[in-house]
Parts: C-alpha cells; sequence; structure tokens
C-alpha cells in the first residue's frame, strides 16, 4: 500500500444474466480495464458505441508501473477531453541528463521548440490515468464496467466470441460480437486462443523503488551508467507527483529478487544514490513502492485474429526503457476506436480492421526494435559490447556525435504509419502516415491549439491551406488555415501551421479520425477528395 | 562510394606503429576500449552507412566461428 495514494474500489454490481442458461450478448466487449482498455471504451464511447468491459479486479493498477507519457499520448487523452488533467497533476519534463562513471556525459532537450500544446512528456503514477478514465468511462453514460469479473474462458466463433466468466457470486456466459483483448501480458484471452507469444526475456533484473521526499532535483530524467554508488550497474531518476521519485537499479541477472526487495537494502541503495547525486547528506524519504522487474519484447503475430481484437500489452510487450508500453497500447486504441465504429455504424467494411493490424504490427515492431536496442546498450552482453559502450560514453562528454549513438531508452515517439493501405498515394509534404503535428492557431482572436479541431468531432478533416474547396463530400470536416484574421478560419498567425505541414496555399490534407495523414490533395475537386476518403475508410 | 581496399595509404608502416605505440601500455580491457572508441571516431568520420556495412561484413569475415 502506497502512502500518498489509496486505491478506489469499484463495487460488484450483479449482472442481471447471472444463473441464466442463456448467455448475455453485447456488441462491443472489452476485457481489461486496464489504461489501453479503459481509454478504448472511452474512445468508442465519444464515437456513441455502447461497450461493456469486464475486470477481474476491483480497482485501478497498484503501485509504481507506468510514470512517463509521452506527447502523442497526452495529444489523444487530450482529445478524449482528460488533457488538461495531465498538465495540471503531472510533473512536465522535457529535458534529461546522462552521467558517466562521476561526471555528467551530457544533457538534452526532447522538444527544444516552442508552440505544442503538450510538452515532450508528463509524468503521472499509472493509477492516477486509470482512475481519470474510469470516471469519463461512467459519465459517459455508454460503458458498462463490471469489476471482480475474470474471463475464465473464451470461444472464438464466427460471428463473434463467446466469453465465460466467473464473479464472486458465480459464473455466467457473454456472447461478444466484437472481442476486444486489453488484458494485459498475461493475457486469458490469448492463451484460450493459443495464440503463440514470441520474443526474447532479457538477462537483467530492475529495482523499481518509490520513495516520497522533499528535494529539489529539477524535473528532468537522469540516468547514470556505472556510477561510483552502484558500480558496474546503471540508475534512472525520475520525478512524479505526490513527491515521489522513481529509481530504477539495474541489478544484474544473479541478483536475487527477495533478497533485494528487504527495506535495508533498498533503503541504502537509495541512500547512497542521493548522496552521490547530490554531493550531501540523503534528504529525509520514505520508501513508497519496491518491486524487483525482468523484461522482456515480445508480440503476436496478428493483432486481429476475425472478431476478436488485441491491443495493448496483450499485443506486444517492451522493456520500460523509452516508455513505449503504456504509450504503445494508448496509441493502438486511438488507431482502432475509429475503424471499429465506422464499421459498426456500417459505412465501412469489416477489412478496414485489417489496416489496424497492418498499421499496429509495424508500430510495434518499431518500439520493440527501439526498446530491444537500448536495452543491449545498458546490459551489454559480453565484453566487447561493454568496451563499445564504454566508448560510447567516453567519446560523449566532449564529441557530439557519440551522444547520438548513446542509448539509456529512445524515447517513445509516435509511429509514422509509412506504407498505410489507407493512404491515397501522390502529394507532397509530409509523410503520408505521419502523426498530425501541433500549431498555435488564433480562432476568433483567442488563442487555440491546431490538434484541438482535428478529430474531435469524430470525423475525418480537411484541412484546407489558403481557400476552402467549392464542395466538400458528406463526412467530412473542413477546416480552413488561413495567414490573415478571417471569419470562420484557423489563423495560422505564427506560420507553425504551414512550416510544419510543409504546406503550401491550394494543399488539402486529409485526416483520419485519429489524426494522421491520409492524403495531399492540391486544389482537389469533390471527387478527388471522396476518393480518397473511400479509400481510408478501407472501402477501394 | 564503395569501400575502398586498394592501398591508399602513403606510410603504411607509420600507421602500423601508431597503432602498436596507442596499444603499448594497456592491458586486454583497455585495449578494447582504445580500439572501440577508434571504430566509433572513424565511423563517424566516414559518415557512410553502405560503407560501414560492407567494412563489418569483410572484417566479419576473418573469424567466422
Ligand atoms: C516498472 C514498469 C514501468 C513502466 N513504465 C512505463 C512508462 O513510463 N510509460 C509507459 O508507457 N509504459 C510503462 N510501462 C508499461 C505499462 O505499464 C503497460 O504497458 C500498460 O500497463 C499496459 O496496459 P494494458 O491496459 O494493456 O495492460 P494492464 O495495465 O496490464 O491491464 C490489464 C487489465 O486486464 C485485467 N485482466 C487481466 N486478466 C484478466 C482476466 N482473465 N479477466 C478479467 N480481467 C483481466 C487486469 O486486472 C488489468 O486491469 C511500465 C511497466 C512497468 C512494469
Amino acid at each position: 500500500m502506497t502512502s500518498t495514494y489509496q486505491n478506489p474500489r469499484y463495487a460488484f454490481r450483479r449482472p442481471a444474466a447471472l444463473g441464466s442458461a442463456v448467455p448475455e450478448r453485447a456488441r462491443v466487449v472489452i476485457t481489461g480495464a486496464g489504461v489501453v482498455g479503459l481509454t478504448l471504451a472511452l474512445d468508442l464511447a465519444r464515437r456513441g458505441v455502447p461497450s461493456v468491459v469486464v475486470d477481474e479486479d476491483d480497482t485501478v493498477s497498484y503501485g509504481s508501473r507506468a510514470i512517463c507519457w509521452a506527447k502523442r499520448t497526452l495529444e489523444i487523452f487530450g482529445r478524449l477531453g482528460l488533457g488538461e488533467r495531465f498538465l495540471e497533476k503531472g510533473v512536465t519534463w522535457s529535458r534529461g541528463r546522462v552521467f558517466f562513471q562521476d561526471q555528467e556525459a551530457y544533457g538534452f532537450d526532447l522538444l527544444p521548440e516552442q508552440g505544442h500544446e503538450y510538452p515532450a512528456f508528463v509524468n503521472l503514477q499509472q493509477y492516477y490515468a486509470e482512475e481519470w478514465l474510469v470516471r469519463a468511462c461512467d459519465a459517459s453514460g455508454l460503458v458498462d464496467l463490471r469489476w471482480q469479473t475474470r474471463v475464465t474462458g473464451v470461444e472464438a466463433q464466427a460471428a463473434g466470441a463467446l466469453l465465460h466468466l466467473g464473479t464472486p457470486e458465480g459464473d455466467y456466459g457473454l456472447h461478444a460480437e466484437w472481442l476486444l483483448a486489453c488484458d494485459g501480458a498475461r493475457s486469458t484471452v490469448r492463451e484460450a486462443l493459443a495464440l503463440p507469444f514470441q520474443g526474447q526475456v532479457f538477462r537483467d533484473r530492475f529495482l523499481i523503488a518509490d520513495v516520497v521526499m522533499h528535494a529539489d532535483f529539477p524535473s528532468e530524467r537522469w540516468f547514470w551508467f556505472d556510477p561510483p554508488f552502484h558500480p558496474g550497474q546503471s540508475v534512472l531518476l525520475h520525478k512524479q507527483p505526490d513527491h515521489v521519485w522513481r529509481i530504477d537499479f539495474q541489478l544484474g541477472w544473479d541478483a536475487d529478487p527477495e533478497v533485494e526487495k528487504q527495506p535495508e537494502r533498498v533503503i541504502a541503495r537509495v541512500k547512497a544514490m542521493l548522496e552521490g547525486a547530490s554531493g550531501m547528506a540523503a534528504p529525509p524519504f520514505e520508501l513508497e513502492w519496491v518491486s524487483v522487474y525482468t523484461f522482456r519484447c515480445r508480440r503476436l503475430e496478428k493483432f486481429r485474429h476475425g472478431r476478436v481484437i488485441f491491443a495493448g500489452d496483450s499485443a506486444h510487450q517492451v522493456s520500460p526503457f523509452g516508455a513505449r508500453g503504456g504509450n504503445g497500447g494508448v496509441q493502438d486504441v486511438d488507431n482502432l476506436g475509429w475503424k471499429l465504429a465506422a464499421v459498426l455504424a456500417g459505412e465501412a467494411p469489416e477489412a478496414l480492421l485489417d489496416s489496424y493490424d497492418d498499421e499496429r504490427v509495424l508500430a510495434a515492431d518499431e518500439n520493440i526494435l527501439n526498446s530491444t536496442r537500448s536495452t543491449d546498450f545498458i546490459t551489454p552482453k559480453n565484453s566487447a559490447a561493454h568496451a563499445y559502450r564504454d566508448a560510447v560514453l567516453h567519446l560523449a562528454r566532449s564529441h557530439g556525435f557519440a551522444r547520438q549513438l548513446v542509448n539509456s531508452g529512445r524515447l517513445s515517439r509516435p509511429a509514422t504509419l509509412h506504407g498505410s493501405p489507407l493512404a491515397t498515394p501522390g502529394g507532397e509534404g509530409l509523410p503520408l502516415g505521419t502523426p498530425a503535428p501541433d500549431a498555435p492557431v488564433l480562432v476568433a482572436g483567442r488563442a487555440d491549439w491546431l490538434l484541438r479541431h482535428i478529430g474531435a468531432d469524430g470525423r475525418f478533416t480537411l484541412l484546407c491551406f489558403g481557400e476552402l474547396p467549392a464542395e466538400i463530400p458528406a463526412g467530412i470536416t473542413a477546416l480552413l488555415v488561413a495567414d490573415d484574421d478571417r471569419a470562420g478560419a484557423l489563423w495560422d498567425h505564427a506560420g507553425l501551421v504551414a512550416r510544419r505541414w510543409q504546406a503550401k496555399p491550394g494543399d488539402c490534407l486529409l485526416l483520419r479520425p485519429d489524426q494522421h495523414l491520409a492524403a495531399r490533395l492540391q486544389a482537389p475537386e469533390a471527387a478527388e477528395i471522396a476518393a480518397a476518403h473511400r479509400r481510408a475508410l478501407g472501402l477501394v | 562510394m564503395p569501400l575502398q581496399t586498394e592501398p591508399r595509404l602513403a606510410d603504411p608502416d607509420a600507421l602500423y606503429e601508431a597503432l602498436m605505440q596507442a596499444h603499448r601500455a594497456l592491458d586486454e580491457a583497455a585495449s578494447r576500449r582504445l580500439d572501440a572508441r577508434l571504430v566509433l571516431l572513424l565511423a563517424n568520420h566516414i559518415g557512410d552507412m553502405d560503407v560501414l556495412r560492407d567494412a563489418i561484413a569483410l572484417a566479419t569475415q576473418g573469424d567466422q566461428p
């Protein structure tokens, strides 16, 4: 139990189907009310799609898990109405420092440019994110959250899947037309369908300690390689809200997790670290949470299996260096929500969901590649790897090129959906599949952000520079970006929209509801726009 | 430009001597680090990933397990 946070307890409500021989039926069932399942439920609710969400537990995440939420994820939470809360409660940061042995090797800034609503990262304990998501789901009136409801079996069927559910008051069956498996790394759904989940285990252990203390280290990510206070291993320090600090100690494969978790031992390590980092006596602190982890990278071969679709840790797992697990999962459901809603509304064929598989497998591979490379740098596997690692760190003190080689975690960045089947080839500017870059705009004289206007209504957006086409096909919201103050337009007063989008007058960019670029058109006819729209819906 | 393997050094013996000199006082581990720094500096100087991949492939042929 932590001293700064009390887990809410959500009540079990007896479902009507309990004890009935006939399974209950639902159109959309999400297994797992973790950060990914809840985000998906909320996204669907905002598109008017009701869902049933089942979770075996009666609360949000316990203790220390995800803390770093990346810019793209914050933009998604922004679209879902929770962005402000992250900014308000979370610790904003974009700078980091890397230390090697007893010296600082260099510092970096992940978002050196101004003019974005969200910073590179906000640190916030995962349980807060989940608690806010639960509240927003409840408030939507479209999410039927069922706590203490454990999936014990799954039978895939042509028109969906039959779930066997266990509750404190008995078992029942629930037939889902669409089953969205967000039940985490040990997914019961994945196991019930006997789908292989393959990849690499890293032979290393990490001690994760969250401590409460009043210290004045800056809001930066500090990473030590081989520091005097923890020789031969790495250490990572991060600030969280509530005066909680996350410290990760690399322990090596031979460490005994039970011994390492003993409070006296952890306290001694933290003390040595604080003294080493500040050169002063350690401030008083209390242990909030301690755990020892090993990490792996693996994924399902396919994320879509007919009417059963996997997202988040049930589909892919990465090492935490780079904060790509939770961020990747939220970006999965950002991709999935609008597509499923379009299929359910009869606007798109079921095959549209194959593009979820194409696009998010690509993104997962990018995350796995980056997180594997980081792990290889942090945990050298032999003496040559060790020598290269130390050589890079040594050179990094005085040479910029070597800083680029230091890999203490390539921090989560959104995938550009290269080669997406939904994109219309042609045109110039930002690559197709790019997630929309933000920029400041003025709307009726008021300061505003571009991204707030894209996809907020759940629809496709046609972002038009300078002038609107004469005719806009149905289902698309046209937005005019102007370099002067015009009624009904977004005024690109700083010129940053045009610059970041590499847009010329007459350009019309078609954006999917998840804010990814689907087509780059020039002064298009309605038919051209409609064709790109149809393609993005999987209709051609 | 592909990886160049024809003779290019004006004074090969001087290069060899400079390398030996650099390693002379070092133990195994320090020698390894020196070589690694050297490879990294030269790789950045070359700056062409195709050339570097060719060089790695060619060098790997020396000690196939
Ligand atoms: C130490 C650590 C640090 C991390 N740091 C970061 C970070 O900084 N940034 C980041 O983005 N990610 C980070 N991650 C990864 C992140 O925590 C996960 O990727 C994220 O929690 C995945 O969310 P999820 O919803 O897919 O799965 P989970 O959060 O695991 O949720 C799965 C849910 O399914 C439920 N469930 C499971 N089985 C069943 C069943 N049979 N029946 C019913 N319900 C079931 C569970 O109760 C749970 O609520 C970190 C992870 C760790 C361990």
